[in-house]
């Protein structure tokens, strides 16, 4: 398959960016995106020119490394796959595309297509934990949890924190990721201890952070690579509401 | 962290390992966003690294997981530990072209409910739907009638390329075993797989574009896990005082073999349960020089990396590091792979030699050290991994037996079975660095077994 590349190259977090074009040719419809930019970036190599960054790791969707806005949309079009599992098959031949890093101010692009994603790392470090002091180990059954929730604690659990939603949002706004982590704990018997503190202190970093509000618009649930849900949202809310009262 | 006990560096990449007077004191690292080498200077260094599995190029690691730390650590006097044990994991998806930069492992549960086979007819190409039930081999069951498709992965592994290799193989590529859930899916329902694997069959389906619930998932070993490492002693000291290594990157608890969710077992017992009370013993027996990051040791260490990566850049040939990297994952997968032997450990110490001065004379690095530089990471891994693969092949030359995931063709049963040599070979090989160009020195360290006594496995 053959694509046109309309890439954001930008030196340095100071520089004037600017996109510029790349053509790639014979590229196997079972690729994935980053192999994409490995064979474009091998070719830049050869011909002496700096090759495109981007960030990537584990490269099966489970690190939340890689992330790139791809025609507009955060992760590419393909639904419930983080960039490294789009494929080109499902991408047209011929088609041009184009390349972005994640926009948003919290996210300040270090070069081309990598961006400083640390104030996700705050957003953590100020809640998004359980503190254990380690005893002798409690009998697996002795605390029961349904299924149902159990279940839903792990629909939050599977945010990579890539940043997408953050991405894909107007007002880029960091809700369904602070909402997914608040809400696995606040789901679980582990999570209780901190709950009451967890949801004030995390919601006051990402505002700290310069994350925007919430307008319901569900763009982030659209573009999530773990199809989380915006209802962690909803329970986002409530701890916080709860946070307040208690 | 948010209790302020722990400083965290996100984006610094660990370049060398400073000693001074015969302790490690700290390490110099690479600040990989504005590309300034940084020095941070303590009472003793905790390695938490990874293993080494991308010496072979494809393999289920991340990407960026790398043997730099490690390297360097082993070059600054550290001895690595049985460097050939590796683990190769049965149920991986196939490579698919020469373009992939990495393979995807599917769960070892799998194998739970998947049944294992290759057509009986050698060279077969009808689609796996068309092959009737008694034309299919499910050689594990066969060869294995108590443990059937639940074998551990060094044979099952070994069992799937020694059918591939003999012609059985199938897909595209012919480097591929079947995963079959057609009974279980007659046996349970749809429904009841898709509750218990609905995550792995999506992927699946991802990679492969096929729908692993109307036919076979097709599955071929990968590197997986390195159970060699740092040498350490029970404190999780290696022989340098003061440098501590845990998890993979050191090579203690597996042996030659691992066994699944291991490696979790050992980040909590290393991180968790070992180390906060071994390393307190060394701070508060040992007695400690003042040292600053201005002094000797430091700027000795700091000028040695800063002339490493000097060398890179002023390198300026025509190939990307990447090619390299490729290269020597092929000498390493057919030759210090699945099955090893003389001819072929002995070849591939000529191969990785001859690929390790190509890169010095031909490597192309674009770019600045000064800045976001990831072609210039990719190539100073590149060139430790085109180093330590040479000791990952003396290593398996040296252990004359087959033992856990460690096959030397030579030792093998009547029934093409892993045959252990006790009484020659039961020690640690620890590595300790000579000089480049020179072989290292082998020390053994002894095992003894007071409770169990080793024997051949057998699943039959």
């Amino acid at each position: 398959m053959n694509f046109t590349l309309k890439i954001w190259r930008q030196k340095s977090r100071e520089a004037e960016g600017g996109f510029k074009t790349y053509a790639v040719k014979d590229i196997p419809p079972d690729a994935s995106f980053l192999e994409l930019l490995d064979v474009l970036n091998a070719d830049l190599i050869r011909k002496g020119e700096e090759p495109i960054a981007f960030d990537h790791d584990c490269r099966e969707g489970i690190c939340g490394s890689c992330g790139l806005v791809i025609n507009g949309r955060s992760h590419g079009p393909h639904k419930g796959a983080a960039t490294c599992e789009q494929r080109m098959r499902n991408f047209r031949d011929g088609e041009e595309i184009t390349v972005e890093p994640w926009r948003a101010k919290p996210f300040p692009i270090l070069k081309d297509l990598v961006v400083d994603r640390t104030a996700f790392d705050r957003i953590m470090l100020a809640g998004g934990y359980v503190s254990v002091r380690t005893g002798g180990a409690p009998d697996a059954n002795a605390i029961p949890i349904p299924k149902p929730v159990a279940d839903e604690a792990m629909d939050a659990a599977a945010c990579i924190g890539c940043g997408a939603c953050v991405a894909a949002c107007k007002n880029a706004s960091a809700m369904l990721f602070v909402a997914a982590k608040v809400s696995q704990l606040a789901l679980l018997p582990q999570g209780q201890a901190e709950r009451v503190e967890r949801a004030e202190r995390m919601i006051a970093q990402m505002d700290a952070e310069g994350f925007g509000a919430c307008s319901n618009t569900y763009a982030c649930e659209a573009e999530c690579p773990k199809k989380i849900s915006v209802t962690h949202i909803a329970r986002l809310n409530r701890e916080f509401i709860r946070a307040k009262l208690i | 962290m948010d209790a302020g006990k722990v400083k965290f560096f996100p984006r610094r990449e660990m370049l060398d390992l400073v000693v001074a007077d015969g302790q490690a004191r700290g390490i110099v690292a690479r600040n990989m966003v504005t590309g300034a080498l940084e020095t941070y200077q303590g009472h003793a260094v905790v390695l938490a690294t990874g293993g080494y599995g991308n010496t072979w190029y494809l393999s289920t690691m991340a990407k960026a997981s790398n043997a730099t730390a490690v390297w360097r650590a082993y070059k600054r006097g550290a001895c690595f530990g049985n460097p050939c044990f590796a683990q190769i994991h049965p149920t991986c998806i196939p490579q698919s072209g020469a373009y992939q930069s990495k393979l995807t492992l599917m769960s070892e549960s799998l194998r739970n409910d998947g049944r294992i086979w290759v057509p009986k007819k050698k060279g077969d190409t009808r689609p796996p739907q068309d092959i009737p039930e008694n034309e299919r081999d499910y050689y594990l069951e066969r060869l294995y009638p108590s443990f059937g498709n639940l074998v551990p992965r060094d044979v099952a592994s070994r069992r799937a390329k020694e059918m591939c290799d003999n012609g059985y193989g199938v897909g595209p590529t012919k480097l591929a075993v079947y995963l079959d859930f057609g009974d279980a899916i007659k046996r349970n329902g749809r429904h009841w797989i898709e509750e218990k694997y609905g995550n792995l069959f999506d992927m699946y389906h991802e990679i492969t574009n096929e729908d692993p619930y109307r036919l076979p998932m097709r599955i071929y070993p990968a590197i997986h896990y390195t159970m060699g490492g740092l040498w350490v002693d029970y404190n999780l000291m290696s022989n340098v005082p003061g440098l501590y290594v845990i998890g993979e990157a050191n090579f203690s608890d597996h042996g030659a073999n691992r066994l699944g969710a291991s490696a979790l077992m050992q980040g909590l017992a290393d991180g968790y349960f070992i180390l906060p009370y071994t390393i307190g013993d060394y701070l508060a027996t040992e007695t400690f020089q003042s040292l600053k990051e201005t002094d000797e040791p430091f700027q000795r260490t700091t000028k040695d990396v800063t002339e490493r990566i000097g060398r890179l850049l002023s390198v300026r040939g025509k190939t990307p590091a990447d090619d390299f990297h490729r290269e020597l994952g092929k000498v390493m997968w057919d030759n210090v792979g699945m099955g090893r032997n003389k001819k072929g450990l002995e070849a591939a110490l000529k191969e990785i030699p001859k690929i390790r001065n190509a890169f010095w004379k031909d490597v192309k690095v674009v770019g600045t050290a000064d800045s976001l530089n990831s072609e210039l990471e990719r190539a100073g891994r590149v060139a430790d991994f085109l180093e330590l693969s040479e000791l990952i092949a003396r290593d398996a030359l040296h252990r004359q037996e087959s033992c856990g995931g460690h096959f030397r063709v030579e030792s093998q049963t009547e029934e093409g079975e892993a045959k252990r040599d006790d009484r020659n070979f039961t020690y640690v090989a620890a590595w300790e660095y000579a000089g480049d160009g020179k072989v290292p020195k082998l020390h053994k360290e002894p095992l003894k077994f007071d409770y169990v006594k080793p024997s051949q496995r057998s699943y039959k």
